[in-house]
């Protein structure tokens, strides 16, 4: 089970993998659309890449609920209990 | 009087250099990056050899930019960015409302579209990238060099196989003549070394065989040539009005002085051996330029090093140009690059280009004894051209009988 923290450090990987963007700007209040470049298309590579990473699921009608990293970390964490 | 139309910008990557710099200093000293394919998933076709790019495009894109694209249209960009840098119409506040893009492939996104598959039956839809309708649609090049530079005017994508490029010019040619842009980045990229293109071209009997001396493989015009050299890589001009590259003070390159397009209506692949298509073409691209023959001085040939292909364009040269065809110049730069297919008419509409800017025209590689048939003064060395006014054309022919000839002249 991983703890907010390394979740927020596993998908910062994600995130700098699809959009270029630093890991240590990858913080918990930045919008994925507004702070870190991260367009619909984009979002998809990332939601794939995290259902992997952390073995959860994320349904495609979650996934515009998950507007912030902290969004899509607590969605993690909540899906991995 | 129609509107002049200049080039103020070139941008190249191809199997001889990264740039255009590199790409013109290798078909002047007559280099060739022809090699043996080694990866297994070559190993059993008739034809294992190709000129693949010079520099990787993936490396010169960032990352992120990379893994959106398919590798004709990393080309693309690569291109775009330098023949834009070059026309220093980055900095010019050009609205994009006057700037358009034409820019074609041959085959486009071919190599993402099966290494989706591949993906999909692997993995299953879910890890289908949603990026891959912008990689495998024909006018995906296109797009992203629209976006790239802000062109509004409007952004299309001319298919006409190995044509495809010099349609480009010819549109982006129209477009500034009849006052919809006052400038045009046209362009083609290609990137198709892979086994299955290379298996079907194959079948076709249209690839050399040459598979233990690539770099002798592509000969036009020799009598032992037996097929083309697979290339790869991207071209792109940046057309102005005369009007508008002056006013800014840009550096002209040379005139496109006119266009000329026909189909052979022959067969679906094979070359009208009477070249009556392409010599259509010829002579609508000088009636067009507003040019008698004996006032070409400089061909840049399409001949791709096919047995039947090579012989039609020459029949056609020597029909539209008759007894002036004796005072031209002729080089068919392919036995250096390779064929780029779709990038084809650009990258070698820009050798043309840089022919009359330097007035020096490159060598055709490879060819030790010229085909009896052909019968024209085909260079094989570097030859220099007179001082004064000049022009030239560059030929470009593709798979479903396209002819595109665009016309030079020197400004």
């Amino acid at each position: 089970m991983a703890t907010t923290e390394e979740i927020r450090t596993g998908l910062a990987e994600i995130v700098n993998e699809v959009a270029g963007i630093p890991t240590e700007d990858i913080q918990l209040d930045k919008s994925f659309t507004d702070d870190l470049d991260v367009d619909s298309l984009s979002m998809v590579e990332v939601v794939v890449a995290a259902e992997e990473k952390f073995s959860v699921k994320i349904p495609d009608d979650e996934v515009k609920n998950l507007k912030t990293v902290g969004d899509a970390v607590a969605y993690i964490e909540r899906s991995q209990g | 009087m129609s509107t002049k139309v200049v080039i103020t910008g070139l941008g190249a990557t191809t199997p001889l250099g990264g740039d255009v710099a590199s790409t013109w200093d290798g078909l002047l000293s007559g280099r060739t990056n022809a090699q043996v394919l080694t990866d297994e998933a070559f190993a059993d076709l008739p034809a294992r050899i190709a000129a693949p790019a010079a520099v990787d495009p993936g490396e010169v894109l960032s990352r992120v930019e990379a893994r959106k694209l398919d590798r004709y249209e990393q080309f693309a960009m690569v291109a775009a960015r330098e023949a834009w840098k070059d026309s220093g119409l980055a900095d010019a506040d050009v609205p994009g409302e006057r700037i358009a893009v034409s820019l074609g492939s041959g085959i486009g996104g071919l190599i993402s579209m099966l290494n989706v598959y591949d993906t999909l039956r692997t993995k299953g839809p879910r890890h289908v990238t949603p990026y891959t309708i912008p990689m495998i649609m024909p006018n995906g090049g296109a797009a992203w060099v629209g976006l790239d530079i802000g062109a509004r005017a409007s952004v299309q994508t001319p298919v006409a196989a190995c044509a495809s490029g010099n349609e480009a010019i010819r549109h982006g040619l129209d477009l500034i003549r009849s006052g919809k842009a006052d400038v045009a980045v046209v362009g083609g990229a290609e990137a198709a070394i892979h086994p299955l293109p290379m298996a079907a071209f194959g079948a076709m009997m249209a690839l050399s065989r040459r598979n233990d001396d690539p770099q002798h493989a592509s000969r036009p015009f020799d009598k032992a040539r037996d097929g083309f050299l697979l290339g790869e890589g991207g071209a792109v001009m940046v057309l102005e009005s005369a009007e508008h590259a002056e006013r800014r003070g840009a550096r002209v390159y040379a005139e496109v002085a006119g266009a000329g397009a026909s189909a052979d209506g022959h067969h679906i692949v094979q070359p009208d051996p009477e070249g009556k298509g392409n010599a259509f073409a010829m002579r609508e691209a000088l009636t067009n330029a507003r040019l008698a023959p004996h006032e070409v001085i400089h061909i840049n040939a399409h001949a791709t090093s096919t047995p039947a292909g090579d012989v039609a364009e020459a029949v056609g040269i020597r029909a539209v140009f008759g007894e002036a065809a004796q005072n031209v110049v002729v080089t068919a730069p392919k036995g250096a690059l390779g064929h780029l297919l779709g990038a084809a008419g650009v990258a070698e509409s820009i050798a043309t280009v840089l022919a009359l800017y330097h007035r020096v025209v490159p060598p055709t590689i490879n060819l030790d004894n010229l085909d009896d048939e052909v019968g024209l003064d085909v260079a094989v060395e570097p030859r220099k051209l007179p001082e004064g006014q000049l022009a030239a054309i560059n030929n470009s022919f593709g798979f479903g009988g396209h002819n595109l000839v665009i016309a030079f002249r020197t400004v």
